[in-house]
C-alpha cells in the first residue's frame, strides 16, 4: 500500500507517516445485546468502495482525523479533522 | 594492453594507469575503463562459466544487460564487469568455476551430460531416495549458481541510506529521448528527477535533479525505488516518463554462446568507448541496418569484415554502401552456427529457407557480431500499468494502453532515436532458431536453456509461456528476460503452433536490475531511547538491556542484593521510561471517567488512584496511576511499553468525543525515579522542605515540591511494596536529582536497583505487569481486580458493556499467585495442568524472592482452583512440579508496610 494522504494540520505526506484507525463504526450508545457488541468489536463492513475511516498522524502532529478513501484505488476523496463542522468535515464521525 | 589508436568518443584517459587484480593476477587499465574493457584489452575472452553446463562465456552486450560477465568485486558477487568502472586496487574474481575459469571440471555436464540434463532434470532425477535430497541439494547448489556469499559479514558493513523524494515528473532513462523529456518538463516549471543507469554521467540540465549511475528497481504503487551507490531513493512523482530504451536481441543459432559472439552494440561500444578491438576478423549477422552500421564502424577501426549476413531479402542503401567498401553482404542469409574451442574460430552462414551443405558458406573469424533486432525495455512501464500488443511489422511486442499519468518516449515507445546510423527502419523477423541439430542453440544464457529445452517442455505439457518459464526457468536469471523473453516467446509460438500474440509475454516483475540484499534491508541503525540518567547507569556498570525501544539497567550486578536493599534500607530506580500524560481542561475528570472503568471525577486534588484501561471488548489494555493536580489537571502515568499506544488511545477518543480537554505527552520531557524502602523518607527529607511525615504525606498523596532545588511532582505510591516516592521532574535535571539522592543515601544503605529486582519486588506484591501477566484475553475480573470496575458509574465508559457481561460470567481462568517449596523456578510460559493432566492455564511470572526465601509466581489457573491453599501442577517442558495457590500478596499482604 502506498499513497499520499493530506493531514488537515500538516499537509500532504506519505501514507507511511500515518497510523490507520480503521473504518468508522458507530459505538453503541445504549446497552447492546451481546451480538451487537460482538459485531461492534469484531466485525467490519470492509467495503470495496468509498469508506469513512480514521487516520492518525503518527510521525507528525499526532492528530486523529477522518478520511474518505476508495479502498479499491486508494484515492483519498477528503480528509478533515473530526471537529470540522463543514459538510465534508468530520462532523458526522 | 592492446588498444586501438585514439577513438573520437573514447572514455579512457591514457595518461592515468589503474591497477587491479583478476583472480589474483595484476591487470593494468586506464582511467575510464570498465573491468570488462580492461580485461578484454588484456587478452581475456572467457569471463564466466555458464550456470548449468559450465560453458565459456564472454562479453556479449557490454551494456550491463546480459549475464556473461558477472564477477565478484572485493568479495561481493553479482557485479557486471562490462559496466563497472575500474578502481585502483580492486580485487576482481570469477564466479562459478572450479578450479578456475580456464579449466572448469564441471564442464563435464556439457560434454557428457547433455542428454541427462533436460529441463526438470533435478526434479526428475534426484527425487529418490527421498532422504538423500539434502545430499543432492548440497552438490547441486555447489555445481550451479552465480557466486558464493561470504558466510559472515562484518556487522553493518553495508550502509544504505533511504531518501524520500517527491517530484512532479520522474524520467527513467537518460538517453536522448529521456533527456529531452526532462528538459521540456523542467522548462514548464515542473520539479523533475531524471534517473539513468548508464555508466557515464549526464550533463546537467537546468531544473532537473539527475541521478546518474542509478537504477530504477521497479514500480510499486506509485513509488519507484532507485538504487544509487549506498542510497536507495524512494521517488514518488505525479507523472512518469519511461525512456528505458530498447535492448538489442541476440539470435538463436548453434554455438551462439561462444566467447567472440557479440551483439553489434557491444562490439561497437568496446571499439569506440574504450578503444579496444573486439576481434581481428568478423562475421556479421543482422536483421536490420544496425548490423550493417556496425560493420562499417568496425572496419573503420581496423577489423577485417569477412562477411555480412543480412536476413532481409533486399537490404537497401546501407548494404550497397558496404559493398562499395569491399564488404560482402549476403542478402536473405543468416548465421547457422559458430564453432570453436575456447572462442569463435569460424561461422557458418546460409540462406533462409534453403537447407544443405551446398548453400552454406563457412568463414574463419574470431568475432561474430549479431543483431537480432530490438525489444523495447518495457518491464518498468508494464509494472506501472501499461499493456502490450504484438506488432507483426516490428516482430516484437510494443506498448499499447498507458495509464494517464504515464508516458513512454524514445525506443521503448517504438521511436528509433539513433537516426544517424539507420537509413532504413526495415527489419526482418528472425526464425525462432537456426542451425538446430548442429549443437546447443541457447534461448536463455542466464539459465542455460536451449531451444530444444523449450520444445521438450512443450512436449511435456508446459505449453503456456508462464508454465514453461517456471519449468525451464527461461527468463528467470540475472538478465530478467532482457535477452531471452522474445526468443522464448518465438520458440513457444513455433512449438505450440500459436501466433506470438496468443503466446503473450510473461509478467514483468521487479527488480529490474540485480540489487544487493543490503540495499533493500534498510538503514543499518537501531534507534534506542535512553533516559537522561543513562550515563550514570553506565558508570555504575549496570547490566543494560533492551526493554521495548529503551535501553534500561536490568541490574547492577546483584539483583537479589538490590531487592533486599529496598526492604532493608532504600533503593533508587530510574523509571523515566514510564508514559506521562498531562490531561487538562474543564472536562478532564469526565474524560478520564469515560476512559477508565473506575471513577476519577471524584478524585481529590493531591490524591492518586490506580487505573486499568480496558478496551470496548473488556480486555486490559494498560495500567498506571493518575494524580489529580488541581480541579482541571490530571497527571497520568502509563506502562513504559504502552506509553505511545495510550497517548494514541486517549487522543483518538478525545477526537471522537470532542471534549474540552488538552492532552500533552510529557514522556520524553520528564524523567522519573522511584525512591523506596524503610529509609526513603529520611533520604527524601534531606533534599526537600516538604513535610514527609506519614501524617503530612500519606500513601497515595501527590505533592509538588522542590527536591535538590528542582521542581518535582512526588507521587507516594508503592509498586515495589515499601514506602516509596516516585519523583517526576524535567529531564534536563536527571543526573542532578539522581546524584543528589544517591549522595543523601550514601550513609543510609541506599543502593540503585534495576528492572530485574523491581520485577521481584512487584511480584511479591502481585502487582501485574500488563503484557507479561495479561494478554489480549485478560479482563479485570479474571485478573483479580473486580474492584477496579465501577459498573454503577453514571457515565458510559469504554468497556462498560463488555465488563457488565464479564462481571456475571465466571471466567475460565483467573490470575493468582503461587509458591513452590523446592527452590525450582519454572520457566515463564510453563503450562498449568488441570486435575486430568490437560493444559488449562500458564505461568506468567516466576522468581526467587530473597526476602521470602522461596520461589513465587503468578499464573492463570482454572477458576475452581483459584483459591488459597489449592494445589496445581506446573508442567515445564515435561518436568512437573506441584505449586500452592495464594491469592493475597506474598509480601505485606495487608499493605501495612506500604502505608506506614
Amino acid at each position: 500500500m502506498s499513497f499520499l494522504l493530506t493531514c488537515p494540520n500538516c499537509g500532504v505526506r506519505e501514507v507511511t507517516d500515518f497510523g490507520y484507525g480503521g473504518e468508522i463504526s458507530p459505538r453503541p450508545t445504549s446497552r447492546p445485546t451481546l451480538r451487537e457488541l460482538g459485531e461492534y468489536n469484531y466485525f467490519r463492513r470492509n467495503v470495496a468502495g468509498v469508506q469513512r475511516e480514521w487516520w492518525f498522524h503518527r510521525s507528525g502532529c499526532r492528530a486523529w482525523f477522518i478520511a474518505e478513501r476508495d479502498t479499491r484505488t486508494n484515492e483519498v476523496l477528503l480528509t478533515a479533522l473530526p471537529a470540522d463542522p463543514s459538510p465534508n468535515g468530520g462532523g458526522a464521525a | 594492453m592492446s588498444r586501438l589508436p585514439n577513438q573520437p568518443g573514447e572514455l579512457i584517459n591514457r595518461d592515468n594507469v589503474i591497477r587491479f587484480t583478476f583472480d589474483g593476477k595484476p591487470v593494468e587499465a586506464y582511467e575510464g575503463d570498465t573491468i570488462g574493457s580492461a580485461l578484454f584489452a588484456a587478452g581475456r575472452r572467457t569471463f564466466s562459466r555458464s550456470f548449468k553446463y559450465h560453458r565459456r562465456r564472454g562479453l556479449l552486450c557490454c551494456a550491463g544487460q546480459c549475464p556473461n560477465c558477472i564477477v565478484a568485486v572485493d568479495g561481493a558477487p553479482g557485479t557486471r564487469a562490462c559496466i563497472e568502472p575500474v578502481r585502483e586496487g580492486m580485487k576482481v574474481e570469477h564466479l562459478n568455476a572450479q578450479p578456475g575459469l580456464d579449466l572448469d571440471v564441471m564442464r563435464a555436464t556439457d560434454l557428457v551430460g547433455t542428454k541427462f540434463t533436460p529441463p526438470g532434470f533435478y526434479y526428475k532425477t534426484f527425487i529418490r531416495p527421498r532422504k538423500l535430497w539434502p545430499l543432492y541439494e548440497k552438490v547441486l547448489r555447489h555445481a550451479a549458481g552465480l557466486g558464493v556469499l561470504r558466510k559472515e559479514q562484518p556487522e553493518r558493513e553495508w550502509r544504505t541510506e533511504y531518501r524520500r523524494r517527491h517530484a512532479d515528473v520522474l524520467v527513467i532513462g537518460g538517453g536522448s529521448a529521456g533527456q529531452s523529456a526532462a528538459k521540456a518538463a523542467a522548462e514548464q516549471g515542473d520539479d523533475v528527477v531524471l534517473v539513468d543507469e548508464g555508466p557515464f554521467g549526464i550533463e546537467p540540465i537546468p531544473g532537473v535533479e539527475i541521478l546518474a549511475r542509478a537504477s530504477a528497481l521497479g514500480y510499486f504503487d506509485g513509488i519507484v525505488p532507485v538504487w544509487q551507490g549506498d542510497t536507495l531513493h524512494q521517488i514518488r512523482a505525479r507523472r512518469h516518463v519511461f525512456a528505458t530504451g530498447a535492448i538489442e536481441q541476440p539470435l538463436v543459432f548453434a554455438g551462439n554462446d561462444l566467447p567472440g559472439v557479440m551483439l553489434s552494440g557491444g562490439a561497437v561500444r568496446l571499439t569506440q568507448l574504450y578503444a579496444v578491438s573486439p576481434g581481428t576478423r568478423a562475421v556479421i549477422a543482422t536483421t536490420s541496418d544496425r548490423g550493417l552500421a556496425a560493420a562499417a564502424k568496425l572496419q573503420d577501426a581496423g577489423v577485417e569484415i569477412a562477411a555480412v549476413a543480412d536476413l532481409r531479402e533486399t537490404p537497401g542503401a546501407a548494404a550497397r554502401r558496404l559493398s562499395e567498401r569491399g564488404i560482402q553482404v549476403l542478402a536473405g542469409h543468416t548465421i547457422l552456427e559458430a564453432t570453436g574451442g575456447k572462442a569463435v574460430e569460424s561461422a557458418v552462414l546460409g540462406p533462409i529457407g534453403v537447407k544443405g551443405a551446398s548453400v552454406e558458406r563457412t568463414f574463419e573469424c574470431d568475432l561474430v557480431v549479431v543483431s537480432g533486432g530490438f525489444a523495447p525495455a518495457m518491464s518498468l512501464v508494464l509494472q506501472a500499468g501499461a499493456q502490450t500488443r504484438y506488432d507483426p511489422a516490428r516482430g516484437s511486442f510494443v506498448l499499447d494502453k498507458l495509464p494517464s499519468s504515464v508516458t513512454a518516449v524514445g525506443d521503448v515507445a517504438g521511436v528509433d532515436d539513433e537516426g544517424d546510423d539507420v537509413e532504413s527502419g526495415a527489419v526482418a523477423i528472425p526464425p525462432p532458431v537456426s542451425g538446430a541439430g548442429r549443437g546447443k542453440c541457447f534461448a536463455c544464457l542466464c539459465e542455460d536453456v536451449t531451444a530444444k529445452d523449450i520444445r521438450l517442455s512443450v512436449e511435456e505439457g508446459y505449453d503456456s509461456i508462464e508454465l514453461s518459464k517456471r519449468y525451464t526457468t527461461v527468463t528467470m536469471g540475472p538478465c530478467q528476460g532482457r535477452m531471452c523473453q522474445l526468443p522464448a516467446i518465438r520458440l513457444m509460438a513455433r512449438e505450440t503452433g500459436q501466433l506470438l500474440e496468443q503466446v503473450g509475454t510473461t509478467t514483468a516483475r521487479p527488480p529490474w536490475v540485480s540489487v544487493p540484499m543490503g540495499v533493500l534491508a534498510g538503514r543499518p541503525f537501531e534507534p534506542a531511547k535512553r533516559s537522561s540518567i543513562h550515563g550514570r547507569h553506565r558508570e555504575l556498570a549496570a547490566n543494560i538491556k533492551w526493554a521495548g525501544d529503551w535501553r534500561r539497567a536490568y541490574d547492577y550486578g546483584d539483583p537479589q542484593g538490590e531487592a533486599l536493599a529496598v526492604h532493608q534500607a532504600a533503593g533508587l530506580i530510574d523509571v523515566s521510561t514510564l508514559g506521562k500524560l498531562l490531561v487538562r481542561g474543564p472536562d478532564a475528570g469526565e474524560f478520564l471517567n469515560r476512559l477508565y472503568p473506575n471513577r476519577f471525577s471524584d478524585l481529590k486534588p493531591g490524591r492518586i488512584r490506580y487505573g486499568v484501561i480496558s478496551s470496548d471488548a473488556g480486555r486490559i489494555v494498560d495500567d498506571g496511576t493518575i494524580c489529580r493536580i488541581d480541579d482541571d489537571t490530571f497527571y497520568v502515568t502509563t506502562t513504559s511499553s504502552g506509553a505511545g499506544a495510550v497517548e494514541e488511545w486517549f487522543s483518538w477518543w478525545l477526537a471522537d468525543w470532542r471534549m474540552d480537554v488538552k492532552l500533552t505527552d510529557l514522556t520524553q520531557g520528564l524523567s522519573a525515579v522511584n525512591l523506596a524502602g524503610p529509609r526513603a523518607r529520611e533520604i527524601l527529607s534531606e533534599l526537600t522542605d516538604l513535610d514527609c511525615s506519614p501524617e503530612a504525606f500519606k500513601y497515595l498523596d501527590g505533592k509538588q515540591a522542590k527536591v535538590a532545588g528542582v521542581e518535582c511532582l512526588i507521587l507516594r505510591i508503592g509498586f515495589v511494596g515499601e514506602v516509596g516516592y516516585e519523583i517526576h521532574f524535567a529531564a534536563a535535571h536527571g543526573e542532578h536529582v539522581w546524584d543528589a539522592l544517591m549522595e543523601a543515601g550514601r550513609d543510609k544503605g541506599l543502593r540503585p536497583f534495576g528492572l530485574e529486582p523491581q520485577r521481584i519486588l512487584r511480584l511479591q506484591k502481585m502487582h501485574i505487569l500488563v503484557g507479561q501477566d495479561t494478554d489480549s484475553e485478560s479482563t479485570p475480573f479474571g485478573a483479580a481486580m473486580p474492584w477496579i470496575v465501577k459498573l454503577d458509574k453514571e457515565e458510559d465508559f469504554i468497556g462498560k458493556w463488555a465488563l457488565q457481561h464479564y462481571s456475571i460470567e465466571e471466567p475460565a481462568t483467573r490470575l493468582v499467585g503461587f509458591t513452590l517449596g523446592n527452590g525450582y523456578v519454572p520457566t515463564e510460559g510453563s503450562v498449568i495442568l488441570d486435575g486430568l493432566g490437560v493444559p488449562a492455564g500458564q505461568v506468567t511470572s516466576a522468581r526467587f524472592s530473597p526476602v521470602l526465601d522461596r520461589v513465587i509466581g503468578m499464573a492463570w489457573v482454572p477458576s475452581p482452583l483459584a483459591r488459597d491453599g489449592s494445589q496445581v501442577t506446573i508442567s515445564d517442558e515435561g518436568r512437573t512440579t506441584e505449586a500452592q495457590i495464594q491469592t493475597k500478596p506474598f509480601y505485606d499482604p495487608e499493605g501495612e508496610v506500604l502505608r506506614s
